[in-house]
């Protein structure tokens, strides 16, 4: 028996190997698409362009600009001298942020009066803007305290202190990168099984195979072998370029990360060959293929948090591997999760491994046609 | 043969082509499920699935010894629509709490939080919370800090005052003023849907035709490559369009995301699009010869590039220039920029016609390469 499987797992191999096109796709693509998305994927925001309307000519107003013009965060890229300056700087997208001080601002400080501080945000990415203006706030408050401690002014009679656990400085890198391990693992795993059922399907070979004296069992772990080492081995690629590269901290354990990294590419595995056992033309399987993974991905709390989504959909993304995958990533290399805080994540993706398993062998021999 | 023969020729094959492409997509339905199917269960998915909004976010509300102060505090919390705050009795429960997930942060008040409020002093307030997801941590303390900012405006209106913060900052958040992330994620999964699709649609006829021999029992036929190119690219471009407009309509209808530029600007630069899009799946597979490496291909080099390097979440211009350069390799780039203004600021000349002409001139170099690569000629 395991002669036979082997046979079938080494022509497997082959079948995706041997063709220099294939392997290119297989190997090369998914480590550069890590370093692109690696460095593209951020939501911090630096050199955001900014431009200056200051109709003030005090000092304390050039104060507060020079904590603009020293931050990392923000880029002037014009100063402007008429309010009719604004809107074709912001439409064009020249500029993110108007900061505009008014004439009374410097007069209104010194008097102890609130001075007022427009802050104008292309609003056009809800997130950008959110952020800029959190910068900015920033930058204020830093003014504020100055202002106040130099002053003599009464501080504000609550004070927050607040802090980041786990990422005290909220580098956005180290939670998107382990994420992008789980993206392109479920990528690779996907792009290597979904086609495989349907391409014999549609070569007429498949039937051959079906009656050699294989059983559909032997067949499916045939099949399954090639999706998962490949996996396991850009996989672990990809996470040393993670831990390597980029100085991800790696704080938990190893062994719980390959045991989910295991379970996870047995869940894809499966998903994978029941896509390519459900069609019967690789454009099917292609669909297919992407069918499930565009979904799986952007419902997987990669970019956007599961918490943010409604209730059904929620329920919804119970269903999807890469959720539970992201978890484990997140939790092992940022948190240094141990298994029992995992235990709850690692067992679906055994369920949906199992279950998706044995529907795409049951599906080898009932879908004909 | 006479010039005039072949011009009328050329119009029967190109139609005898397009008729045969139509057969073929009607009976293999993947097609039409490809261009229909596909943009309304992905925006219906996506559309209400993600939002970068956090709403009653859970945090863990610590007051070991509440009084008429604290609870006023606390209760700016209860009122927000941002919070849904849990009272813990002690730090541990509440870091035990944030270890585990349940909530994503803690708000923590000093034992003697109401003597210090009303001895004239600042009372300090902590809060923690969960750095892993650093935006949405970035997020949830800005959400803290404007309710605690509302909370010392409300207090010193109370006492009759003002409040005593130097510079107050006035936000205006222009095209988007309740900032529902709704409005831009909507336009930019148009341009990342329609990436897949356009590239689905192309990416495996023509290896199809390789595979299956029948590339070359065309070869053989009068039809020149410029017309086998014309009648693959035509129907599907005709599904593609049929596909936008359904998005398009969802958006508006669906989704209330305001169109404030013009309709047909929106329908120009989306053809322009699209003619990219189909473009590059018939380069794929063109190139690729085979279905299987298309297909490989058309999963590797289509969503995940879209979906990251677009702009459609991440911001392009705080990637590093050398990032920078490869996004204008993608033509979805282009057209999130085209989507998010025509939508949500109008029909803003400078915007739309630079990226309106990089997506003509994407299409123009995807088909070049098509042209080149595909020879009457066999291996």
């Amino acid at each position: 028996m395991f002669k036979r499987i082997i046979a079938l797992a080494v022509k497997e191999f082959l079948a995706l190997l041997k063709d220099k096109k294939s392997r290119f796709v297989i190997i090369v693509p998914p480590l550069v698409q890590l370093f692109v998305f690696s460095y593209a994927a951020t939501y911090d925001l630096n050199r955001v362009p900014y431009a200056v309307y200051n109709e003030d000519r005090g000092v304390a107003a050039r104060n507060l600009l020079a904590g603009f013009q020293g931050s990392k965060n923000f880029r002037r890229v014009a100063r402007i001298d008429r309010s009719g300056q604004i809107a074709p700087l912001i439409d064009r997208k020249q500029v993110l942020l108007v900061v505009h001080i008014g004439p009374q601002f410097s007069r209104d400080l010194a008097l102890g009066r609130p001075a007022p501080l427009q802050l104008l945000v292309d609003g056009r990415n809800s997130n950008t803007a959110m952020l800029t203006l959190n910068y900015a706030r920033d930058i204020v408050d830093h003014f504020n305290r100055r202002w106040s401690a130099a002053h003599q002014l009464a501080p504000p009679p609550v004070r927050l202190d607040i802090r980041a656990w786990f990422n005290p400085n909220l580098v956005s890198r180290w939670f998107i990168v382990p994420g992008i391990v789980g993206l392109l693992t479920l990528v690779v795993a996907i792009m290597v099984t979904s086609l495989s059922v349907a391409r014999e399907r549609e070569q007429g070979t498949f039937d051959q195979l079906l009656v050699t004296p294989l059983r559909p069992t032997e067949i499916l772990i045939g099949k399954a072998l090639p999706g998962f080492l490949i996996g396991l081995f850009e996989a672990s690629l990809i996470m040393m370029a993670a831990v390597f590269w980029f100085a991800i901290p790696m704080r938990g354990r190893l062994l719980v990360l390959y045991l989910g990294l295991a379970l996870f590419l047995l869940s894809v595995v499966g998903v994978g060959l029941m896509i390519s056992s459900l069609s019967v033309t690789q454009q099917q399987g292609l669909l297919g293929a992407f069918l499930f993974t565009v979904p799986a991905i952007i419902l997987s709390g990669f970019a956007t948090p599961i918490a943010n989504m409604p209730r059904a959909v929620q329920y919804l993304t119970l269903l999807n591997p890469l959720r539970y995958f992201m978890v484990v990533l997140r939790g092992v290399f940022l948190e240094g999760a141990p298994f029992s805080q995992l235990a709850h994540q690692l067992w679906p993706m055994a369920l949906i491994g199992v279950t998706s398993l044995m529907l795409a062998g049951w599906l080898f021999r009932h879908r004909m046609y | 043969m006479t010039t005039s023969a072949a011009r009328g020729g050329w119009r029967m094959r190109l139609r005898g082509l397009i008729r045969k492409e139509f057969r073929q997509i009607v009976r293999d339905p993947s097609s039409i499920a490809i261009a229909f199917l596909m943009p309304v269960a992905l925006l219906l998915l996506f559309g209400y699935g993600i939002s970068l909004d956090a709403e009653e976010v859970p945090v863990a509300l610590v007051a070991p010894q509440p009084s008429a102060a604290s609870a006023s505090f606390t209760s700016a919390f209860y009122g927000s629509r941002y919070f849904a705050p849990r009272p813990m009795p002690d730090m541990a429960a509440a870091e035990a709490a944030l270890m585990a997930g349940r909530v994503d942060g803690i708000i923590r008040l000093q034992g003697n939080f109401a003597r210090r409020l009303e001895g004239g002093g600042s009372a300090p307030v902590q809060v923690i919370v969960n750095g892993v997801d650093a935006n949405n941590a970035r997020m949830i303390s800005g959400y803290v800090q404007s309710t605690w900012a509302n909370w010392l405006a409300q207090r010193a209106q109370a006492a009759g005052g003002e409040l005593d913060m130097p510079v107050q900052v006035e936000p205006r958040i222009w095209f988007n003023g309740e900032m529902r992330s709704r409005n831009f994620l909507v336009p930019g999964l148009i341009a990342v849907i329609m990436t897949l699709i356009g590239a689905l649609l192309t990416a495996l006829v023509m290896a199809r035709e390789w595979e299956r021999g029948t590339m070359e029992a065309l070869m053989v036929t009068p039809v020149a490559i410029r017309e086998i190119l014309l009648g693959k690219l035509i129907p599907y471009f005709v599904l593609g369009t049929g596909g936008m407009l359904l998005a398009v309509g969802m958006a508006v209808f669906l989704f209330d995301v305001p169109l404030r530029g013009s309709l047909w600007v929106l329908l120009i630069c989306s053809s322009l699009f699209l003619l990219a899009a189909l473009g590059m799946g018939l380069l794929i597979s063109t190139i690729a010869r085979n279905q299987f490496v298309a297909g490989q291909v058309a999963i590797i080099a289509t969503f995940l590039p879209a979906f990251i390097l677009s702009g459609f979440i991440f911001d392009i211009g705080s990637m590093p220039w050398a990032l920078r350069g490869i996004t204008h390799l993608i033509a979805a780039r282009y057209f999130v920029a085209i989507l998010q203004t025509v939508f949500l600021a109008g029909d803003v000349w400078p915007v739309i016609l630079p990226n309106a002409l990089a997506l003509l001139l994407m299409a123009a170099l995807f088909f070049g390469l098509v042209r080149r690569n595909s020879r009457k000629r066999l291996e």
